[in-house]
């Protein structure tokens, strides 16, 4: 086992021991904080795909994570209303499932990824960066000019959503959920990489000349690239939206866009594990360092430009070393 | 005469004031070599860049396999059966030897939306890469990084990744640049086997791969091509003596 693996196994295993411990010393409020990483390490390991294997440096992921978010915020404050979603042509109800909440979330973003990407990719560097963050402040604006749910000030949600044979409301129950999908995510990951689609994005990262010049089209490898990637950090957001019980406008703003992007470059860019180290990294300095001082990102300001200078690989690559496989 | 594989109708093109093709008129039989020679910034890589689709001409056309492709995108004319290799190596430097090759292997099946299968366990995939790995000789470093190659190496792996397209025809842009006496001589032995498989369109500067190699040559100067004819047309051609080959020839 290479020194990548073992890694990734302690990450792993410290996912399942953290939080068994918490529930052992009958410490809730870690199981959150462990929840909550583990869903950004989520809508990481979606901008990994995009960033990482494409290399789309997209500052506006925040439109997926908001929209995973209002999907689920909008469908569960009209089933705890009463209200239909939508009554002409046909009745939409609002859900408490959370499947269903997930598959809308998962679709929307998608979506919005596809509409983005279509779009977005005729550009490639900074207008690329600047593109994707214009439809991130255009989602933003829109959402804090939307009355109907909430405005600026969000919208709550009285109880979490459901899943069938759980009960969500319990912390650890909920952070089992959000740690299978990460699994998933990551699984989906490992696939992708050795895939038939995974060596030709990678190529495409790298040479797009030589990718067109063997008959397949970069650009669209990378859109394909971009919808996965937004489905992935849309559903993050209907699990962020669940977690706090609450959405607003902030899960679409820029620097949320930006948070997720230093999960992925402080881990290490694409490192299978780097998004869950980087979003762990960041929660555990985030509670240490927040209660020191209101001014606490000052301190991951300076260890992201350590990173940045010193350690392109990312907290993986400073432990494990260069990356072996492709 | 047999029909040619790929021919170009009077293709022009210029930057501003620039004639860099002026109407070029090539073609590339069944089974030939054809060189194009001419000194620096004689419109080679221009030339290249039309007929392969980077670059679209002024007016004239572009026909691959009996059909118009002057407006087909890079990609499409690769699948239709056009492989070339790039002047600098255009290679995945991060990858290994063996996954450039399958880059060309999946392109060549028009099948990249896989997404849970596994690249390096297709059977047909890594045949076809391993085959084209093995014709250039570079199947022992398969498992290598490419960027601990040497220059030489990718010069080669440039040529593998072309023939596991299995194409109808090859523009191969300097393909000897950098190689060296004995690396040259080795891969221009190579290519005169090659040109059974399916023709070359070499554009070159080693002028004893030329000489060895081509069934035809075109000179060109100033975007413009002043002489085609055999090796020996070539040499004895005063223009082209003029024009370029001077000492050389």
């Amino acid at each position: 086992m290479s020194r990548e693996s073992w890694l990734n196994a302690a990450l792993l295993l410290a996912l399942v021991v953290v939080p068994g411990w918490a529930l052992w010393a009958d410490e809730p409020f870690t199981i959150t904080l462990a929840t909550r990483a583990v869903i950004f390490a989520l809508a990481a390991v979606g901008l990994n795909i995009a960033l990482g294997m494409g290399g789309l440096v997209s500052l506006g992921h925040a439109v997926f994570f908001g929209i995973g978010g209002y999907a689920m915020g909008i469908l569960a404050s009209h089933a705890q209303n009463y209200t239909a979603l939508m009554e002409w042509p046909f009745v939409i109800e609002g859900t408490k499932s959370m499947p269903v909440i997930w598959l809308v979330a998962v679709a929307a973003s998608s979506c919005a990824a596809l509409v983005i990407g279509l779009l977005s990719l005729r550009t490639s560097g900074v207008y690329f960066i600047m593109i994707t963050l214009a439809f991130g402040q255009m989602m933003y604006f829109f959402a804090i000019s939307w009355p109907a749910y909430g405005g600026e000030d969000g919208l709550s949600i009285y109880v979490r959503n459901g899943f069938p044979g759980l009960n969500t409301l319990v912390p650890i129950q909920f952070y089992g959920i959000c740690l299978v999908w990460l699994c998933i995510a990551l699984l989906l990951y490992a696939r992708l990489m050795r895939s038939p689609f995974g060596l030709a994005l990678n190529a495409a990262r790298q040479v797009p000349a030589r990718v067109r010049a063997v008959g397949l089209d970069p650009r669209r490898l990378q859109l394909v690239a971009l919808v996965i990637s937004g489905g992935i950090t849309g559903l993050a957001g209907a699990l962020f939206a669940d977690l706090n019980r609450f959405v607003s406008p902030s899960m679409l703003s820029w620097q949320m866009s930006g948070e997720i992007m230093v999960f992925v470059i402080i881990g290490g860019v694409a490192r299978l594990f780097g998004p869950v180290a980087g979003a762990g990294f960041y929660v555990l300095l985030e509670h240490l360092l927040g209660g020191v001082s209101e001014f606490w990102q000052i301190f991951l300001g300076l260890f992201l430009l350590a990173v940045v200078l010193f350690g392109k690989g990312g907290l993986v690559g400073m432990i494990a070393g260069r990356r072996r496989d492709g | 005469m047999a029909e040619p594989v790929l021919a170009t109708h009077g293709l022009s093109k210029a930057f501003g004031a620039l004639q860099a093709s002026d109407g070029i008129s090539i073609d590339l039989r069944p089974g030939e070599i054809h060189a194009i020679i001419g000194p620096n910034g004689a419109g080679k890589s221009t030339l290249i860049a039309q007929i392969c689709g980077a670059l679209a001409p002024d007016i004239g056309r572009v026909e691959f396999l009996g059909r118009d492709v002057t407006r087909a995108s890079t990609e499409a004319r690769a699948a239709r059966g056009l492989a070339r290799t790039f002047q600098t190596s255009a290679l995945a430097m991060e990858d290994t030897v063996l996954q450039n090759a399958l880059l060309g292997a999946l392109g060549a099946s028009g099948r990249p939306w896989r997404f849970l299968a596994r690249a390096d366990r297709d059977a047909s995939l890594r045949t076809r890469a391993e085959a084209a790995l093995e014709a250039v000789g570079l199947a022992d470093l398969a498992e290598l990084r490419t960027a601990e190659l040497s220059h030489g190496q990718r010069r080669q792996l440039e040529v593998a990744v072309a023939l596991t397209l299995a194409p109808k025809a090859f523009v191969m842009d300097e393909p000897m640049a950098g190689l060296g006496q004995e690396g040259s001589k080795r891969l221009t032995g190579f290519l005169d086997g090659l040109r059974a498989q399916a023709p070359i369109l070499l554009v070159e500067h080693d002028m004893d791969a030329v000489f060895a190699l081509a069934d035809r040559i075109s000179v060109l100067v100033y975007g413009k091509v002043i002489a085609t004819g055999s090796v020996e047309e070539i040499r004895r051609d005063p223009r082209v003596r003029d024009a370029y080959l001077g000492e050389e020839a």
